[in-house]
């Protein structure tokens, strides 16, 4: 499954009540070390049919980004049953990434 | 067996990748092993101003990005992965990663630098919470609000800048009375309004919401209210996979001088992994198009 775009509006349905862990990407585009992961996350919301992959874009969700206070881009966090099981900041190997799930 | 390539580069920022063009246009069989993403340290940058050619400046990003396509497009090969370990020896070189061993006849060391940390209490507890060491990344959640920068040499100048822009306050803590900086960012630092100055000072102790520095002559100890620190200190090489293996000097940089060439025969360091005077983009790709030139002469030892 593709990356999935979240917004305020689709945040509770999408990654709140979603049946799957989902992973979810803080970034922004005048970010580099934000867009270094890009790929790696596109290659794992491939690969990976049991998790979800969602972003969120800063710049055009303040509010979920301050709500997850999110003061420093890429921020990861692995949400299940609406709640944060694992989170690390920074752009990581895909391994890494892998690793958190 | 499994193939066996002419040159394996660890590292894909712009030495690794001017390395691999070298190497490819002079028709050697090459793969980049990279972390992350093409660029290394440059994707940190949105405006690098002294490349030449660039005369509006370039993103760091889209120039790894570049460098990265215009190596691939002679034929070398990019594989998303960290080495995690090596082995080097005179007649086979051996990149260990998760996806696999490669194998090389000569391998470039192209592992570049990362931020260096000040080691002081709270420093790590409120890493990406207060303490950042990205200000193009991270300077934007800080609209409107006092940060301090700690440094005073290139990135610090350049962060304190940046944030300037951005930050209702900045306030920057260097433990000399004068910046390192290069010229071109006095001038716009000690002009901008909203710039303050804590010169002879050392950061002791990083708190929610304050830190604390200590005049390097008086003692004296100070709290300054902040809602967040960028640190800027300078970076450290990445050379703990080549630790016990190749010679480093008292800063752990490899050690290779103008060849390149390490104390291990066709093992090569580029960039700012490599003891050097200055570390920038423009002698990183210098180092990779010699590395390579070197890498060719040793290969024409193994054939004779
Ligand atoms: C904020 C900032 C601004 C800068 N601005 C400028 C500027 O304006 N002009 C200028 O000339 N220079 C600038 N520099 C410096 C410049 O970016 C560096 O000198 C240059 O990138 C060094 O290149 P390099 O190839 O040696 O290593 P790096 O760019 O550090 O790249 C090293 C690469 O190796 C990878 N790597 C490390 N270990 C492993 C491993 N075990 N396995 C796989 N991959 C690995 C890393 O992921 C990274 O991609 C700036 C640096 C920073 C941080």
């Amino acid at each position: 499954m593709a990356v999935l775009h979240i917004t305020k509006d689709t945040f509770e349905a999408e990654v709140l009540n979603s049946d799957k862990p989902v992973l979810l990407d803080f970034w922004a585009s005048w970010c580099g070390p934000c867009r270094m992961i890009g790929p790696i996350l596109d290659e794992i919301a491939d690969e990976r049919e049991d998790i979800k992959v969602c972003k969120v874009n800063v710049d055009e969700e303040p509010e979920l980004a301050s709500q997850y206070q999110v003061v420093s881009i890429p921020t990861l966090l692995v949400i299940e049953n609406g709640k944060i099981v694992n989170q690390s900041l920074g752009a990581k190997p895909k391994a890494q990434i892998l690793a958190m799930l | 067996m499994s193939k066996v390539y002419d040159m394996i580069i660890v590292g894909g920022g712009p030495g690794g990748y001017t390395a691999a063009l070298y190497a490819a246009r002079a028709g050697m069989s090459v793969v980049v092993l990279e972390k992350l993403a093409a660029g290394g340290q440059m994707v940190e940058t949105p405006q690098i101003d002294n490349y030449p050619g660039y005369i509006d400046g370039v993103d760091g990003y889209t120039l790894g990005q570049q460098m990265c396509k215009h190596a691939e497009k002679y034929g070398a090969q990019t594989r998303y992965t960290e080495v995690t370990k090596l082995s080097l020896q005179p007649e086979m070189k051996a990149a260990e990663t998760p996806e696999g061993v490669y194998y090389g006849k000569t391998l470039v060391v192209a592992t570049g630098a990362n931020p260096k940390h000040l080691g002081v209490p709270g420093e790590q507890e409120l890493l990406g919470r207060g303490v950042h060491y990205c200000a193009s990344c991270d300077g934007m959640f800080y609209r409107g609000k006092t940060v301090v920068v700690v440094g005073g040499g290139n990135t610090a100048a350049a962060d304190a800048l940046l944030l300037s822009r951005v930050a209702e306050k900045v306030i920057l803590v260097h433990r000399r009375d004068t910046l390192r900086a290069a010229r071109v960012y006095h001038k716009p630092l000690m002009q901008a309004q909203n710039v303050e100055f804590y010169w002879n000072s050392q950061v002791q102790e990083i708190r929610s919401g304050e830190i604390v520095v200590q005049n390097v002559h008086s003692g004296q100890k100070n709290t300054i209210p902040c809602d967040g620190v960028f640190v800027g200190i300078g970076r450290q090489p990445a050379s703990e996979l080549v630790k016990g293996m190749l010679e480093l000097d008292e800063g752990n940089y490899i050690v290779g001088d103008e060849t390149t060439a390490t104390n291990i025969p066709g093992v090569f360091a580029v960039g700012d992994v490599r003891a050097k005077a200055l570390r920038q983009i423009v002698t990183a790709v210098s180092d990779g198009a010699v590395a390579v030139h070197y890498a060719e002469e040793y290969l024409a030892t193994l054939t004779e």
